[in-house]
């Protein structure tokens, strides 16, 4: 299950594990195809060239294996889509509930990677 | 003219910004299409447009995908997700300069940035934003099953969306200023009747409180003065619309008091070579067909005072 957007997707949570242990900066947005949820895939989207050592990846909130996002601590207190979670060498470095603009992925970009 | 140079500039790229960039740039002009975030402006907000004529159902990011389309089809550039620094309007040579200090000049400047939701602007509304605090009843309705839950509004989506989260929450609570709804008839009914929605009328919130996600809130009763606290889960927010005219505020354009700009039949603003289309403008109905309408009437307009006719 898979989200029809333009970005790289996860499908699984084995794919999930694979890709943190395979890449140093990684950008996951795990959501629907919602109104608040369409403007961080776009704004990823865009940021992808110039943020080349990250990857950018969509995984579908509904997908079962979504768990490996949903179930993270850092998200406990979340009730609003997407979770955005951003990872480093496999850690958690930040994660955000709702709608974001791109100045504030962009500060959290700049600033963890 | 240096590449930088348009016939037309659109600030904003909603139905309105997006349609006047159809019609310029199908009469010959060239135009740049600049938008503060994602191409489609409230559309893309909107899960189903039943009311689009012509198009019997569609998804508001569908419909915003295909208006883009056409608009770059036909020659348009649009550049989403940027800030703009600067906006000159009054002289002859329209001019618009970007943080990177890249400048673009036009003849023409459309302004359609429309407008958004109104933010409570109370504390804690931040902090609580996806911990609790929503503005989108169909996006995170299912994260507050069983959970007691604050309508704040009392307009028509106030009360359609009170109603159509108690399919979730185990009680819903609408909170409005006055002590009557300015919603139509048939959804003051609809609420009225739900055995799951109760009423706190004649009142403000005036506090988000909670530590990692909202726990409560506080709020003022307008008669009396008497601030109460509440416990609560979730608090979602449908207090009306505001228009996204903060950066022609200290400019030389002229806005009325709910700062909306005010046009004449042809779009034409209080300043040469410029109008305005959409939600921005001072009018009674918002939605897409009018913004198409607006933009329409604008870009020919614009088209008029371009090639001197
Ligand atoms: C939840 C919801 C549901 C709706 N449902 C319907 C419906 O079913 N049918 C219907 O007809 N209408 C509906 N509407 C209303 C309709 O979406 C709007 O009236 C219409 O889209 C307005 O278009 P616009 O182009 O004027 O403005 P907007 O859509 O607001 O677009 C303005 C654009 O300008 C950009 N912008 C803002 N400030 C700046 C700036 N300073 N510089 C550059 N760009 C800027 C914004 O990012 C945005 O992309 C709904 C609205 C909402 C919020």
């Amino acid at each position: 299950m898979v989200l029809p957007t333009n970005l790289k997707h996860i499908a699984s949570a084995s794919e999930h594990a694979e890709i943190l242990k395979d890449h140093e900066n990684v950008m996951v947005c795990c959501g629907r195809m919602g109104p608040m949820c369409l403007p961080v895939y776009d704004i990823m989207g865009e940021l992808q060239d110039e943020y080349k050592h990250v990857e950018f990846r969509d995984m579908a909130f509904d997908n079962p294996e979504a768990g490996v996002i949903r179930n993270i601590p850092e998200a406990g207190s979340f009730m609003g889509l997407p979770f955005t979670i951003y990872y480093k060498n496999g850690k958690v470095v930040a994660a955000t509930s709702s709608i974001q603009t791109k100045e504030q992925v962009k500060e959290i970009l700049d600033r963890e990677f | 003219m240096s590449e930088n140079y348009y016939d037309s500039i659109i600030i904003g790229g909603g139905a309105a910004g997006l349609t006047a960039g159809i019609y310029l740039a199908r009469g010959k002009a060239s135009v740049l299409i600049l938008d503060t975030a994602t191409i489609g402006g409230q559309m893309v907000l909107t899960h189903q447009i039943a009311n689009y004529p012509g198009v019997e159902e569609v998804s508001g990011y569908q419909l915003s995908m295909i208006m883009r389309k056409q608009a770059e089809s036909f020659g348009c550039t649009i550049k989403s997700n940027i800030q703009i620094k600067n906006l000159s309007l009054v002289d002859e040579i329209k001019k618009v300069e970007l943080p990177d200090n890249s400048v673009f000049r036009s003849k023409t400047i459309i302004l359609a940035s429309g407008g958004r939701s109104r933010m409570l602007n109370i504390s804690g509304e931040k902090k609580f934003k996806g911990h609790g605090i929503s503005y989108c009843a169909t996006c995170d309705g299912d994260f507050f099953q069983d959970k007691e839950i604050i309508v704040v509004g009392g307009g028509n989506s106030a009360l359609e969306e009170a109603v159509s989260l108690t399919k979730y929450a185990s009680k819903v609570t609408i909170l409005h200023e006055f002590d009557y709804f300015q919603a139509f008839e048939h959804a003051v009914e609809e609420a009225r009747s739900n055995p799951k929605i109760d009423f706190i009328m004649k009142s403000h919130l005036t506090e988000f409180i909670g530590n990692e996600k909202l726990e409560g809130v506080k709020y003022k009763n307008l008669s009396t003065g008497e601030i109460n606290a509440k416990n609560i889960d979730g608090v979602f927010i449908f207090i009306g619309y505001e228009a996204n005219t903060e950066m022609f505020r200290d400019s030389e354009l002229k806005l009325n008091k709910w700062n909306e700009v005010p046009t004449n039949d042809m779009m034409e603003t209080s300043i040469k070579g410029v109008y305005a289309a959409g939600d921005l403008r001072q009018k009674r109905v918002r939605q897409v067909t009018t913004a198409v309408a607006d933009g329409t009437i604008a870009a020919v307009s614009a088209l008029g005072y371009i090639y001197g006719g």
